[in-house]
Formats: C-alpha cells, sequence, structure tokens
C-alpha cells in the first residue's frame, strides 16, 4: 500500500510546487496522473521516491516512511539515462548489483527477454534506438522486483507509433509481478489506455483536483466511443485545471518558470 | 536476431575501405626527408646547417656507439617520468577536489589560475634558488608544467558530469564511494585521459627548458652542446630522439586507455 498524506513541496527560492497531496494506492493498482506543466506532478513522482524531502506530509510505503531512495521503489525517467560507458546487460545489473553473480545474471537475462532485447545484452546503448534504450531503462526498473514503480513521463520523448507499443509493452511487464504504478504523463489518451485510476492535477499550487476511475473493460480499445469520450471529459477537466493556472499565474509569476 | 545484421554490415564496410593504416601518416616525413637527402646529395645546397638525413643518423649511431645517447636518453626519460608522475598526483588530487566541493574551488581556484597565468619558465630561477641546480628543481618544473592541465581538465570534468545519471545513483541508493566509482569516474575518464596526454606533452616540453638551465647530461643538454659546437647534426639527432620519445610515450599512454574508452558516441570519420 503506497499512502501519500497531507504532502507539500516548498522549494527554498520561496515557489509552492505542490500542497496537500492526499493519494492511497492499493497494491497492484495503475494510477495515472495527468496534469499541464508546471503543475507539480513530476515534483509528487520525486518525492514519492525520495529523491527529495517534502516540506509537509509524508509518503509511506507499507507503513514505512519513505525519506530517501528506497528498493521497494523503481523509477523510469524521461529519458533512458542509462550509463554508455556499460553495455546493456550491465545498465540492467546496475540496480542488483548486491546479488551474487549468477543470479544476477539470470535476472538480467530474464529482464533482457521480457522486453525483447536478449540478443542485445553485449551491445552499447549508442547502438539502441531511443524506444530500445527506454525498453532497457525499463528493464532496469524491473530487474530488482519493486513493489512500486513509478514512471515520470517515460515515453514523451518517443514517437507516436514506439510510444503505442511501448504503452502495450508496458502492460505485459506489469502482468508479471503485477507492481503497484504510479504513471505521470500529459498524455491523456495514455494515461486512459495504461491507468486503473486517473488523478488530474491543477497547478500553482500543484494539488489534485479530481480522481477518476474509468470503468473501461481491459484491454483498453483506443477507438471505442466510450474511451473517446472519457478522453473528452478528462480533457475538460484539464481545460479547467489550466484556466485555473492562468489565474495562478497572476499570482505568482515566478512560479511560471 | 536479424537486428545486429546492419550493424556488422557497417562494420564490414568500414573495413573494406583502404586505410593503409598508420604507414599513412609516414608518407610526408619519409618523402620531405629523401628530397632533402636528393638535393644535399646532388649539391644543390649546402647541408651545414641543415644536415641530410643520413648525416643526423649518423650521429645517432656514434653517440649510441659510445654509449652516450643511452645516459642523455635515460637521464631525460626520468627527468620526464618524476615531474610527468607529481604533475598528475598533484593535479588530480587538487582538480578532485576543487571540482567535488564548491568550497574548496572558491578557495584555491583563484590563486590556481593566477599562477597559471605565469609562463612557467619564469619560475625557473626561483626553483634555481630554492631547489638548487639538479635534479629538484629540474622534476618540479617539470611537474608545474604537467599540474596545470591535469588540474583544470578534472576539475571541470567533475563539474560537468550529467546530473540526470547521478540521479539514477540515488535511485539505486549508491554510496558515496559506488557513486565516484561506478559514475563520476567513468564520466570523466575522456577528458581525464586527454589532459594526461596534454601534461605529457607539456612535460616533454619543460623537460628541455629544465635541461637548458644547466644540466650535464639529457637529450636537451645535447642540444645546447651541439649549439655551443656548432653541430647542427647533434641538435637534429636530439630532436629526432624528442620527436620519437614524445611520439611513443603518448602513444603507449593513449593505447594503455583505450581499452576503457570504447563506449565512446563520438564522432569517427571514416574518409
Amino acid at each position: 500500500m503506497l499512502e501519500i498524506s497531507g504532502l507539500a513541496k516548498r522549494y527554498p527560492n520561496g515557489h509552492l510546487a505542490l500542497s496537500g497531496i492526499e493519494l492511497a494506492v492499493p497494491p497492484g493498482e495503475i494510477l495515472g496522473v495527468v496534469g499541464g506543466s508546471g503543475c507539480g506532478k513530476s515534483t509528487l513522482l520525486r518525492l514519492v521516491a525520495g529523491l527529495e524531502a517534502p516540506t509537509e506530509g509524508f509518503v509511506a510505503i507499507n507503513g514505512v516512511r519513505v525519506d530517501r531512495p528506497r528498493p521497494e521503489i523503481g523509477f523510469v525517467f524521461q529519458e533512458p539515462r542509462l550509463m554508455p560507458w556499460l553495455t546493456i546487460d550491465q545498465n540492467v545489473s546496475f540496480g542488483i548489483r548486491h546479488l551474487p553473480k549468477a543470479e544476477r545474471q539470470s535476472r538480467v537475462g530474464e529482464a533482457l527477454a521480457r522486453v525483447g532485447l536478449a540478443d542485445f545484452a553485449g551491445h552499447w546503448p549508442r547502438e539502441l534506438s531511443g524506444g530500445m534504450a527506454q525498453r532497457v531503462a525499463l528493464a532496469r526498473a524491473l530487474v530488482g522486483r519493486p513493489q512500486v514503480l513509478l514512471l515520470d513521463e517515460p515515453f514523451s520523448a518517443l514517437d507516436a507509433l514506439t510510444r503505442t507499443d511501448l504503452q502495450e509493452h508496458l502492460l505485459d511487464l506489469w502482468a508479471y509481478d503485477r507492481p503497484t504504478m504510479l504513471l505521470v504523463t500529459h498524455d491523456i489518451e495514455e494515461a486512459l489506455a495504461l491507468s486503473d485510476r486517473i488523478a488530474v492535477m491543477e497547478p500553482a499550487p500543484g494539488r489534485l483536483r479530481v480522481t477518476v476511475h474509468p470503468p473501461l473493460p481491459r484491454p483498453r480499445d483506443r477507438v471505442s466511443l466510450e474511451f473517446q469520450e472519457w478522453k473528452q471529459h478528462l480533457l475538460t477537466e484539464l481545460h479547467h485545471s489550466l484556466r485555473a493556472s492562468r489565474q495562478g499565474d497572476e499570482r505568482f509569476p515566478a512560479a511560471a518558470i | 536476431m536479424n537486428e545486429p545484421a546492419p550493424l556488422t554490415e557497417a562494420v564490414a564496410l568500414r573495413r573494406a575501405r583502404p586505410n593503409f593504416g598508420w604507414g599513412l601518416g609516414l608518407v610526408v616525413p619519409v618523402g620531405l626527408a629523401i628530397g632533402w637527402e636528393l638535393l644535399v646529395g646532388a649539391g644543390l645546397v649546402n647541408g651545414r646547417l641543415l644536415p641530410p638525413p643520413s648525416k643526423v643518423f649518423v650521429t645517432l649511431l656514434h653517440l649510441a656507439a659510445k654509449g652516450e645517447l643511452a645516459t642523455h636518453i635515460w637521464a631525460t626519460l626520468v627527468r620526464v617520468a618524476l615531474g610527468f608522475l607529481f604533475g598528475v598526483l598533484s593535479g588530480t588530487l587538487i582538480g578532485a577536489l576543487a571540482g567535488y566541493s564548491s568550497w574548496a574551488r572558491r578557495l584555491l581556484d583563484p590563486m590556481l589560475q593566477a599562477l597559471r597565468a605565469i609562463p612557467s619558465i619564469a619560475w625557473v630561477p626561483l626553483f634555481i634558488l630554492w631547489f638548487g641546480i639538479f635534479e629538484t628543481s629540474k622534476v618540479i618544473l617539470i611537474a608545474v608544467g604537467v599540474f596545470f592541465p591535469i588540474y583544470l581538465a578534472l576539475s571541470g570534468a567533475i563539474r560537468s558530469v550529467d546530473r540526470k545519471l547521478v540521479e539514477v545513483g540515488r535511485i539505486f541508493r549508491f554510496s558515496a564511494g559506488e557513486m565516484v566509482w561506478r559514475i563520476l569516474l567513468p564520466a570523466i575518464l575522456p577528458s581525464y585521459v586527454i589532459a594526461l596526454r596534454a601534461g605529457l606533452g607539456l612535460g616533454w616540453m619543460f623537460v628541455v627548458a629544465a635541461e637548458f638551465m644547466g644540466a650535464s647530461e639529457g637529450l636537451g643538454f645535447l642540444l645546447v652542446d651541439g649549439q655551443m659546437t656548432g653541430q647542427a647534426q647533434t641538435v637534429m639527432a636530439s630532436i629526432v630522439v624528442f620527436a620519437i620519445l614524445g611520439k611513443f610515450t603518448d602513444w603507449l599512454l593513449s593505447a594503455g586507455t583505450d581499452r576503457f574508452l570504447g563506449w565512446q558516441d563520438s564522432f569517427k570519420p571514416n574518409l
């Protein structure tokens, strides 16, 4: 169980990035977090990951406070962030360096096979396409079998085709160990295609506007009428949240940065 | 299974292009040497001030036969090696400190930048006063020359390590030691190797200056000796030895470090 309570973050320059976030995410749930830029969704993820400390409130996983990065939590960044000086398999084994060598090798082989890159184990990151590199990043985050996987706009830098492909792939990967997933995105379709529940955020200061539970059957049919209606509904919510932000910008001009 | 194929094809294509190996680099100098030899041999130019290669070669053989050449080379090599060692050690230590801690940088960098602006030869009189005319002052002069490129490159490289990669290390709960060993060190290695090579080049430059300031052996002494006795071929001979040693030590350094840098995604011209 991932618990977020009264979470707020004020940066040293006085900018209030996040305020009063309350969320409880049951094990295995996929929670999409959508919002325009500057609504604090990345900050939220960094706080959950323990990369930054909250100003108020707390994040707890299975009742344990998160005050620094924890082994139960995996993170996929917007960019692959592979170490260019390590081969693909070495990059993936980064997260399980404490395990004995034999176990490490078998887990890395398994993780690479799951993302369909078993043949690239000995290659350098520079030899991979953007989509392949991001799949390696997924393998690296999942190889330690985290209970919670945090994804910070993981597919936003990819072309539309690769993106859809990787979204489906992410669901396949999720099915192995069923980790709790927090998916931050600005792509409403991505959120709808993947999430059980979707939180819409609004900016200045970043807070939760509304949480919805679209009763869409899986696998999600992106062209179905229901899907399109939900997309429209979320777009409207997002639109309202951005209008709120424009007023917010007037109150905190510096917050736009 | 099919995907790696284009890659090996590309490698094969690159190999298929004739590149004559390292022999290509010899064409121009050897051509010039043969041309000069022929001009002097034909009596078209006087070889006294710029002796032909054959005369330089004979001089080298003479020096080698008398055992002098080995003595001079050894003396110079020892000076460069010691100076390089101390320069690298101090440059690495202080460069790492100034790169890692902004406090140390603010404390040390302004002074070091000011010292760097002094032409290093200007230290010679002072070093002779402080450390005497013998080996110590020579080694220190060389070490000073080697220090600055290493210090500059290392402190700069540490500060430009990608914050995003460091964050990956944080997510995986790296200790400070792991962070240095697994992320900072590999990330700065390319610039560090270039700095080592630049430092070594300066080491060879400064050893000549050091040996000019009074030495009874060494290749720099051979240079001065050739000038004093009006033997251009002796000067040429020691220049040739400098060129060979400089190139050889630089090659050693780059060959020794190449295997750590194969990962780089850098520009590789193949024309």
